[in-house]
């Protein structure tokens, strides 16, 4: 700290920066990062977020259990990860700072609460000693702010409020400091509070002033030397908004329901990290958006293949353990050849495992987890706004196939945001809906045919209760082609088999060609899917910026897989994948095409960092 | 309850009859049912495309296959979630399941229970023979206590389930009992289950001749049926027995059998309403064994699941008016880079 006072502390321009705000769960960690990553994407920076708590609602206080965080990238440049390491931490109490300081890049800035670090906190967090008083924080600049105190200080002629109360309001404090060192203006969060809490104009004052009095607190004292500037990023001309994963997802399948004229049917049991999407669904009644919060996982499934029969645009989501208990069903879905997405937001596994952590683990469940042949297109999303553009994309595969399809989403996907660029809900296509007609009069001559495919497609009709003269069965005992009566034929079963199989493997004739970052040859390609897509894009690109011989190339359908996949990967001399599990693409890839694929998995339930990857990289190329 | 279209085609039983060769043991009590069915559908003025059946798994769920609608053989136990999701897509077909006592009470209890506390507008027909039957004979939850089976050899530990009583708990808006030997009280019955708007629970008592042939017998045999099957008729005092001389008084809360005659008439015997608003004598009444109770217990009215969904559905668009994807986008705090 300066014993000297500088008038103006110096304001750097930086290209990027990553903040991680810590603190214990109810410290509101979440929303101070949110507040502080909105203000900053309205100054034009292009944002990555990543939200990271703990399972329990309400872990004890103080504890490394109960430390919330939130990460935010904020950039003049496109990026598309929420950052490797954070350079800023604002810690709120001791089990904060421990849990993230091995994060931190070293010469980083932290930024504590001087005032939570007493001897009962420092011992719920396994500190022998106050490591503000010894030298364990070496190598970084420490900022020790009696927050609490100030806070309340800043608070005192706040009436109606107890001393508990009002200091709830100290994350805000907190945020008022890095809005002045990242020379961010307050509006916006003023005018959040005030909407968020109307109606209790005590806490709208408490909080509006904590948040003022950060600030003032930055610009008075001369603690902090340096402020940081972060210039808006280039992004395409438009108008933009914020988006997690979840509510793209949301978002694209209200847009999927609209464009096919057909009321959205979401059938659901609350799962963590999918709940968001029921949340965000139910309030969108206004668009004949029926939610269903069923009473289990298997009867979210069974509602969904009711609503399928009857017409309905028919979407579940969960995660992997509701994957788990739904499987029965979903194979009923494959037999009856009815159209719906499946979503799994994939969480740590195996058994209930990592709820609030990511992996990419239930890839070869949702491929192969059923008994019988029962194939089933998979897609992934690469970013949370691609959420957006897939959950479309899924609904158009499931009604060309007749078919259910797997939206194989993240944990971190779902919770992280970025920019979004508001398009035109006109630009996107129609989603063509046929249901083959009435007849009337042919009762018995002409029977209904309810498997017989299109030529094409290999879809059979949809065709849907309601409809005189087209009455049809439909089970899960294997039947006969055509007619899809029952039958114990073993060529009726081939036939059967092989036609599912083929339908969905004829979905690769509307699936974009896959395309290739860099290279057309080069010593290595880089293969990924799901949500590392941004950690090995940044890490291939600067692989590529140091001379290697590097190329990538990211999967967003995993079943079928694009038609030129297989010529491409012959391109390359190694493929590296890496993953969130054990190495299952590159076990799939292998199966598939009987090549040899270097695997790269982390278990770690965390995403890849870019760093990791560009290692990786060099480890392998040198 | 389907809206009854006035132009419906006149059909007849025929019309409800599938190409596919029915395959139960001879003599099994899902004829009878089948043939109710088919009989008693051309006269409710619901048109054949509106009408679908929903089983799961065990030898009734091959009911579907059976009948000329539109129809789905699930998996074991699931059903009524499929009802409930093809009754929430489209709220005006008059949609049926078919279960038993294994896949509506065993495997499928929960989604039974939650259908009926919904009160999703299905007809669920539980045909009840207290064994299972397409697994070859094992006990199953509505089996007496002691019952031997292959899987019991020493007799069933288990205290069987009334399946009346759990879905009057549920909460259920309509619940009935009949028997396949009782082919008119059948056909009344499932009429009036298809009139009924929400869940109606039918249970039949169904007779399955290879595994559990005894457990009828007393209710089919001429001789003892009367003096083992109260039927219910609405205002009517409930009086049973072979020579009509018995009936049922509730005491302190527990019913009572009483003979008719010395100081008792039918003045002092319940009088049956199934409208009641209260479910408690229609669950006293589920409960009773000797005699037991047929016909329509419960039978009052109640907003389906449907009903009360697609009324958020119009408020919320009387609110917000129509829907507009662009400005649902732009629903969040927004920013212009130009
Ligand atoms: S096993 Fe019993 S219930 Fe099944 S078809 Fe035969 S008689 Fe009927």
């Amino acid at each position: 700290m300066s014993e000297v006072k500088e008038k103006e502390p110096s304001l750097r321009e930086l290209d990027a920066i990553v903040i991680r705000f810590a603190g214990d769960s109810g410290d509101g960690m979440q929303l101070t990062g949110t507040q502080f990553t909105n203000t900053s994407a309205v100054l034009g920076n292009d944002i990555s977020t990543f939200p990271d708590f703990p399972a329990e609602i309400r872990a004890p206080a103080g504890t490394m259990a109960g430390v919330s965080g939130f990460q935010v990238m904020f950039s003049r440049e496109d990026i598309l990860t929420p950052g490797d390491a954070p350079q800023v931490l604002v810690a709120m109490n001791p089990a904060a700072l421990k849990k993230n300081l091995p994060d931190l890049e070293r010469g980083g800035f932290i930024i504590v609460n001087t005032d939570s670090f007493n001897r009962q906190n420092l011992r719920k967090a396994d500190y022998d000693d106050n490591p503000l008083e010894d030298d364990s924080l070496k190598g970084y600049r420490v900022y020790k702010v009696p927050l609490t105190s100030l806070n309340r200080e800043a608070l005192k002629d706040v009436e109606g409020l107890t001393t508990k109360e009002k200091d709830r309001s100290q994350n805000l404090f907190a945020l008022g400091i890095t809005f002045w060192i990242f020379d961010r203006p307050l509006e916006m969060t003023l005018e959040w509070i005030e909407k968020k809490f109307a109606g209790k104009p005590a806490v709208i004052e408490a909080n509006q002033k904590a948040l003022r009095m950060g600030y003032y607190f930055g610009e008075n004292t001369e603690i902090f030397r340096q402020r940081f500037r972060i210039s808006p990023a280039d992004l395409p001309a438009g108008t933009y908004r914020k988006l997690t994963g979840n509510e793209a997802t949301a978002l694209g399948l209200v847009t999927a329901a609209v464009k096919m004229g057909k009321p959205l049917f979401y059938g659901s049991y609350p799962i963590t990290p999918a709940s968001d999407i029921l949340h965000f669904l139910a309030k969108l009644r206004h668009f004949d958006v029926r939610t269903f919060q069923a009473e289990d996982e298997i009867a979210a499934m069974g509602s969904v293949i009711g609503a399928a029969f009857g017409g309905a645009l028919a979407v579940t989501g969960t995660s992997g353990p509701g994957i788990a208990l739904k499987s029965e069903a979903m194979n009923l879905a494959v037999v009856l050849e009815l159209p719906m997405v499946i979503i799994d937001v994939q969480r740590g596994g195996p058994s209930t495992g990592l709820p609030t952590k990511t992996e990419q683990a239930d890839l070869l469940q949702v491929l192969f987890g059923r008994n019988g042949e029962s194939p089933m297109p998979v897609v992934a999303p690469q970013s949370p706004t691609d959420c957006f553009d897939l959950a479309i994309e899924a609904v158009r595969l499931a009604i060309r196939g007749m078919t259910p399809v797997i939206f194989l989403s993240e944990g971190y996907l779902a919770n992280s945001s970025e920019p979004w660029r508001i398009i035109d809900p006109d630009d996107i296509p129609a989603i063509d809906v046929h249901h083959p007609a009435p007849r009337y009069g042919t009762n018995g001559k002409e029977p209904f045919l309810p498997y017989q495919r299109d030529p094409v497609t290999l879809a059979r009709p949809w065709a849907i209760p309601g409809t005189a003269g087209l009455e049809y069965r439909v089970g899960g005992l294997s039947k006969a082609p055509l007619t899809g009566n029952v039958s114990y034929d073993p060529y009726d079963h081939e036939k059967m088999v092989k036609d599912r199989a083929e339908k969905v493997a004829r979905l690769a004739d509307i699936i974009p060609e896959q395309e290739v970052f860099g290279p057309e040859k080069a010593e290595l390609l880089v293969l990924s899917w799901g949500g590392t897509y941004g950690a090995a894009r940044s890490a291939v690109r600067r692989a590529q910026k140091d001379g290697k011989s590097v190329a990538h190339t990211h999967l967003r359908y995993l079943n079928p897989f694009p038609a030129n996949l297989e010529e491409i990967l012959s391109r390359y001399d190694q493929i590296l994948v890496p993953e969130l599990n054990k190495g299952q693409m590159a076990f799939l890839l292998q199966g598939t095409f009987a090549i040899d694929v270097l695997s790269y998995p982390k278990l770690h339930a965390r995403p890849f960092r870019i760093n990791e990857i560009l290692a990786k990289i060099n480890e392998v190329l040198d | 309850m389907t809206t009854i279209d006035l132009e419906t085609p006149t059909l007849t039983r025929k019309d409800f009859v599938s190409d596919q060769e029915v395959r139960w043991c001879p003599g099994c009590g899902d004829y009878s049912i089948l043939a109710q069915m088919q009989k008693v559908l051309p006269d409710l003025g619901i048109r054949r495309e509106n009408i679908v059946f929903i089983s799961g798994i065990g030898c009734s769920s091959r009911f579907p296959y059976y009948m000329n609608t539109y129809g789905i053989h699930s998996i074991h136990g699931r059903a009524p979630t499929l009802a409930t999701g093809l009754a929430i897509s489209n709220p005006d077909l008059s949609i049926w399941v078919i279960t038993g006592d294994g896949d509506g009470l065993s495997i499928g209890g929960n989604h039974l229970i939650h259908a009926i506390r919904r009160n999703a507008n299905i007809n669920i027909i539980l045909f009840n023979n207290r064994v299972y039957g397409l697994t070859k004979g094992q006990f199953s939850p509505t089996s007496r206590q002691g019952m031997r089976t292959k899987s019991s050899p020493m007799g069933s530990i288990e205290q069987p389930l009334e399946p009346l009583s759990l879905a009057l708990s549920a909460g259920a808006t309509f619940v009935a009992r009949t028997i396949d030997t009782n082919p008119n009280h059948l056909g009344e019955t499932l009429t009036r289950a298809a009139a009924h708007k929400g869940t109606s629970l039918v249970e039949v008592y169904q007779n399955c001749l290879i595994f559990n042939p005894q457990e009828w017998t007393d209710y089919h045999n001429r001789q003892t049926r009367d003096d083992h099957m109260l039927f219910l008729e609405d205002g009517q005092p409930m009086v049973f027995g072979v020579n009509q001389d018995q009936g049922i008084i509730v005491r302190d809360l527990q019913p009572e059998i009483v003979k008719l005659g010395n100081g008792i008439s039918e003045d002092d015997l319940l009088v049956h309403d199934a409208t009641s608003e209260s479910p408690t004598l229609a669950y006293i009444l589920s409960r009773l064994r000797h005699p037991a109770v047929m016909g329509v217990l419960r039978e009052v009215e109640g907003p389906t699941y449907a009903e009360g969904l697609m009324h958020q559905v119009a408020e919320a668009k009387a609110k917000k008016g129509q829907s507009d994807l662009l400005s649902l986008y732009q629903e969040s705090d927004l920013w212009e880079v130009k």
